[in-house]
């Protein structure tokens, strides 16, 4: 059995002949933050949808002519925000051992923001008429 | 029996992909409510494993083909202006027709107060519903991660099983808003 500094194998015995070898956080840490980043990039550009007409025209252009309108460049480019911040992320912290604790959290804090951006009757008071 | 193509794909994004989601939760919630310390055998982990990467595996991809078919085939249909700014041609329908679309019928307000289905129902599912892919995702990424060693660590797993509900309750707002609205003014 590999040490640990995370000790799995004493928390759970039953680990022991599996004979895990112990992961740094970095890339669990990018999980999490990354997908609180592309839901608040969704969120964020609801609401910049609404109070900016010149920037619901940019959003449309992503829609190649099928008619989706500006959700197409709302949810294309929270996307490619979740998959390049991700990747990045991994790459970045890939043998780092980042608080898990505090990635989660602050991916939570960035989906919840990201959840309240994209409630109609929050971004709506950001229409303009 | 005969569906249209736009009935078919309704069917599809809704009722089969999205339905496959909803019903995969239960499965994956019980699947990590498990892991923990004592309950397992080391060959129970093994097969354990090896059914929650395929389960969440198939759930991430079946969220993207949701939502992409959503947005993208089925979305466009429903929300096409049709119906002129003041929507006349809606004007004596019961349904939305070719010179009305799902959205004209439902902001003309035709056969009742029917506004708020689209201004706040169709707005929220179309936005939050994205939510559901890209938790799903990173859910399926931490449990392929960490593997077996999510039993001895009870924070982590909360912490998965907390984003896994999270993609759950944006897929049930997806789900519910889009089977009401279907049903007020159904794609066809």
């Amino acid at each position: 059995m590999n040490d640990t500094t995370h000790n799995d194998a004493e928390v759970a015995p039953e680990l022991g002949p599996l004979n895990l070898e112990d992961k740094p956080d970095g890339p669990g840490s990018a999980m999490m933050i990354s997908a609180g980043i592309g839901i608040f990039v969704l969120g964020l550009l609801t609401v910049l949808a609404e109070a900016s007409p010149s920037i619901k025209t940019w959003l449309q252009g992503w829609q190649w002519g099928v008619g989706v309108g500006p959700l197409a460049g709302k949810t294309t480019i929270a996307s490619l925000s979740y998959f390049v911040s991700l990747g990045l992320l991994w790459a970045l912290w890939r043998h780092k051992d980042i608080n898990i604790k505090t990635g989660f959290y602050v991916g939570l804090g960035l989906g919840l923001a990201g959840a309240l951006l994209t409630y109609p009757t929050f971004y709506q008071m950001f229409t303009k008429s | 029996m005969e569906l249209t193509s736009r009935e078919t794909w309704a069917v599809i994004h809704g009722l089969i992909l999205g339905t496959l989601f909803l019903l995969a939760f239960g499965g994956a919630l019980a699947g990590m409510w498990s892991l923990r310390p004592g309950l397992l055998t080391t060959k129970g982990i093994q097969e354990r494993m090896k059914r929650l990467y395929v389960g969440l595996g198939a759930m991430a991809a079946i969220a993207w083909a949701t939502v992409i078919t959503g947005t993208w085939i089925v979305y466009p249909w429903y929300r096409a202006k049709l119906a002129g700014a003041d929507f006349a041609k809606c004007k004596g329908l019961e349904l939305p027709n070719s010179v009305c679309s799902p959205r004209d019928f439902l902001l003309s307000n035709v056969v009742g107060d029917t506004e708020k289905w689209h201004e706040f129902g169709m707005e929220w599912k179309e936005h939050v519903a994205w939510a559901a892919p890209i938790l799903a995702t990173s859910v399926f990424l931490l449990v392929l991660y960490y593997g077996p060693r999510i039993i001895a660590r009870p924070w982590l797993r909360t912490a998965i099983i907390v984003m896994l509900v999270g993609a759950f309750g944006a897929a049930v707002v997806g789900g519910a808003f889009g089977a009401f609205i279907n049903k007020v003014a159904p794609i066809s």
